[in-house]
């Protein structure tokens, strides 16, 4: 079986990101594998270590954007492949996705396509499903548990979270997945695997050895801001019980017409 | 068909989820200020009611399909549909809420249509007949303005960024029946069950949550029960203590319930509950933040919170800088207090 995951290298989470001349700034903070793709790595290994079978990484993104590749391959991928063409600079989700069905194409025979449930810059979470149409296939996004899964059947079952709770899906293989934190604790990348990954060779996948046009991008975001500041003042209660606290609070509370 | 804004309404059982309705809300401004019609979508089975509310909210037209292969959402069948209506009735601008569905739907039909999204939006302006967007990135570290060169706009409206409209019971919308372009049997998934929560308020959807953080398993004079002797149980245990304690709070304000990341992670509750931003993003009238001490990564799913009141005993946590009233206590002493004031006071 073969099962690819799709990862992105993004600012850790931890970063106080401004925005200075119109460029993004994240100070010092590293970058790191996208937080929701490392429980899509760990999902994707589980599911060969069930099934058989192998896991490929694959990213897009600069040259120099290895850091969820080699995480991926740190925690326990055989293979990584980063998609990367100056012409994809800029490259809105449907571009995005077009550029990674077609790469799922050229790696071949994938069962299944497993995706984070969204990257925490840019918080669209909408290339899951975007892939799959590009591919033709289902998408079954937000799911935090596969209680069946048949790669010679080619069908599986997923539970998967929406507003109104968990609903249970069953769907044919191939298929585009995204997964969320319930489905399983990430390992952590052990030290063979970290030594592995830091001697990798990753190949670098340009349009053209993908075969296709640079996708058209329609979306733009010509300005970025910091968003308003918080004009706050801040008012500690006090008092000399829990009590005298407690209703002085609510009546401020019920004042500020909130409820 | 010749309407130029478009609203999909999103329903789950036959019931309309209200972003729809805010959704329609803004859609019936954007339809006004271009001089056109409003079209709604309602997709289902049985969802002839939902049709004529959405009449009622603000739509002229509403194209309606009602089959027994629409009863649950699924993206493909749903995406066909919407791909084909929208192919013979060119919308400049369509709306969706920023709910699992609307997301999903809006996804696919850009590919579809080769068109693009703009996502999770709070703010937009019309330049002719292009949206200038503005949307939260970064978990709301930044925000961008964003927009779409192609036709139509497919953008998705976050939810409770914008008001709900009134209801006008006078008023009508024509309905349009459409029919489905897949049949069963080319639909590659199928739903089997739903384990829906039962009662309890949608986190995003709260217009006041109360959250809990690793301060409330902070109270070592909770004795737990005897057969616990495992430490980490036993603080899990003390910490389950606290947030019944936060529930109570909940529901005398009929509130949802929250957590910090480090109150999922030490195990205190599941993670449906956990705000932030590897969260969920909410946005109500009124957040309470008992025992969390404001990371970044929390601040960045409520910071849009009307007004935030903090309880922690520690006095220099981050927190206060953001909150309009804070406590320096305890909350095991300061919640029931204030369970009990609210109770006094909204219950008569």
């Amino acid at each position: 079986m073969k099962v690819i995951v799709c990862v992105k290298q993004v600012p850790d989470s931890a970063a106080a990101v401004t925005v200075e001349g119109g460029v993004v700034d994240w100070g010092d903070a590293p970058l790191v594998i996208n937080p929701w793709d490392e429980y899509a790595v760990e999902a994707g290994l589980l599911l060969t270590e069930a099934h058989g079978g192998d896991v490929v990484a694959l990213s897009m993104g600069p040259e120099d954007a290895k850091e969820a590749i080699k995480h991926a391959l740190a925690m326990g991928c055989s293979e990584a492949i980063l998609v990367s063409d100056p012409a994809l600079a800029g490259a809105d989700a449907q571009a995005a996705a077009r550029a990674l069905a077609a790469a799922v194409e050229k790696i071949g025979d994938a069962d299944v396509v497993l995706f984070g449930r969204q990257a925490i810059d840019s918080d669209t979470g909408i290339l899951p499903p975007q892939v799959a149409r590009a591919l033709g296939w289902p998408a079954v996004t937000q799911v935090s548990a596969l209680p069946a899964f048949d790669p010679d059947a080619k069908t599986f079952q997923a539970e998967r979270t929406i507003e109104q709770g968990r609903q249970v899906v069953e769907s044919k293989l191939p298929a585009v997945i995204s997964v969320i934190k319930d489905y399983a604790e990430p390992r952590y990348p052990s030290f063979m695997g970290i030594r592995k990954a830091s001697r990798a060779e990753i190949p670098l996948w340009s349009l053209a050895d993908l075969g296709i046009e640079a996708p058209e991008s329609v979306v733009t975001w010509p300005e970025l801001m910091n968003p308003p500041e918080r004009e706050v003042t801040t008012e500690i209660i006090e008092g000399d019980s829990p009590e005298e606290i407690a209703t002085q609070l609510a009546d401020k509370i019920i004042g500020e017409k909130v409820l | 068909m010749s309407n130029k804004v478009w609203v999909f309404i999103d329903q789950f059982k036959g019931a309309p989820v209200s972003s729809s309705w805010e959704a329609l809300g803004a859609g019936r401004k954007l339809a006004d200020e271009l001089g056109t019609g409003l079209t709604a979508l309602v997709f289902g089975e049985g969802v002839q009611a939902v049709a004529e509310t959405a009449g009622q909210y603000g739509a002229d037209e509403v194209l309606l399909a009602d089959d027994a292969s629409l009863t649950d959402f699924r993206p493909e069948p749903y995406a066909a549909l919407f791909s084909k209506l929208a192919q013979e009735g060119e919308p400049a601008i369509v709306l969706f809420p920023t709910t699992t569905r609307g997301r999903e739907l809006a996804a696919m039909a850009a590919v579809d249509l080769n068109t693009g999204v703009l996502v999770d939006v709070t703010e937009m302006a019309l330049e002719g007949d292009a949206v200038v967007a503005t949307r939260p990135i970064y978990a709301g570290k930044l925000l961008a303005k964003v927009r779409c060169s192609a036709r139509p706009q497919l953008i998705t409206l976050r939810v409770r960024a914008f008001g709900k409209p009134e209801l006008d019971e006078g008023r009508s919308a024509t309905i349009t029946k459409v029919e489905p372009v897949m049949d069963e049997g080319q639909i590659a998934t199928k739903v089997v069950e739903y384990k829906t929560t039962e009662g309890g308020v949608s986190l995003v959807d709260a217009g006041v949550v109360v959250s809990g953080g690793r301060g409330v398993a902070n109270n070592p004079s909770l004795e737990p029960p005897a057969d616990i002797s495992d430490e980490n149980e036993q603080e899990i245990w003390r910490a389950q203590q606290g947030f019944k304690l936060i529930g109570e709070l909940a529901e005398v304000l009929g509130a949802a319930m929250g957590a910090s990341r480090a109150a999922v992670d030490g195990g205190y509750i599941p993670y449906e509950y956990q705000v932030g931003q590897t969260g969920k993003v909410v946005s109500p009238d009124l957040y309470i933040a008992c025992g969390i001490s404001g990371a970044i990564q929390h601040m960045a799913g409520m910071r849009t919170s009307k007004v935030i009141v903090a309880i922690n005993k520690d006095a220099d946590a981050p927190i206060f800088n953001f909150a309009r009233f804070g406590v320096v206590g305890d909350l095991y002493n300061i919640v029931p207090a204030l369970t009990q004031a609210f109770r006094e006071r909204l219950e008569k």
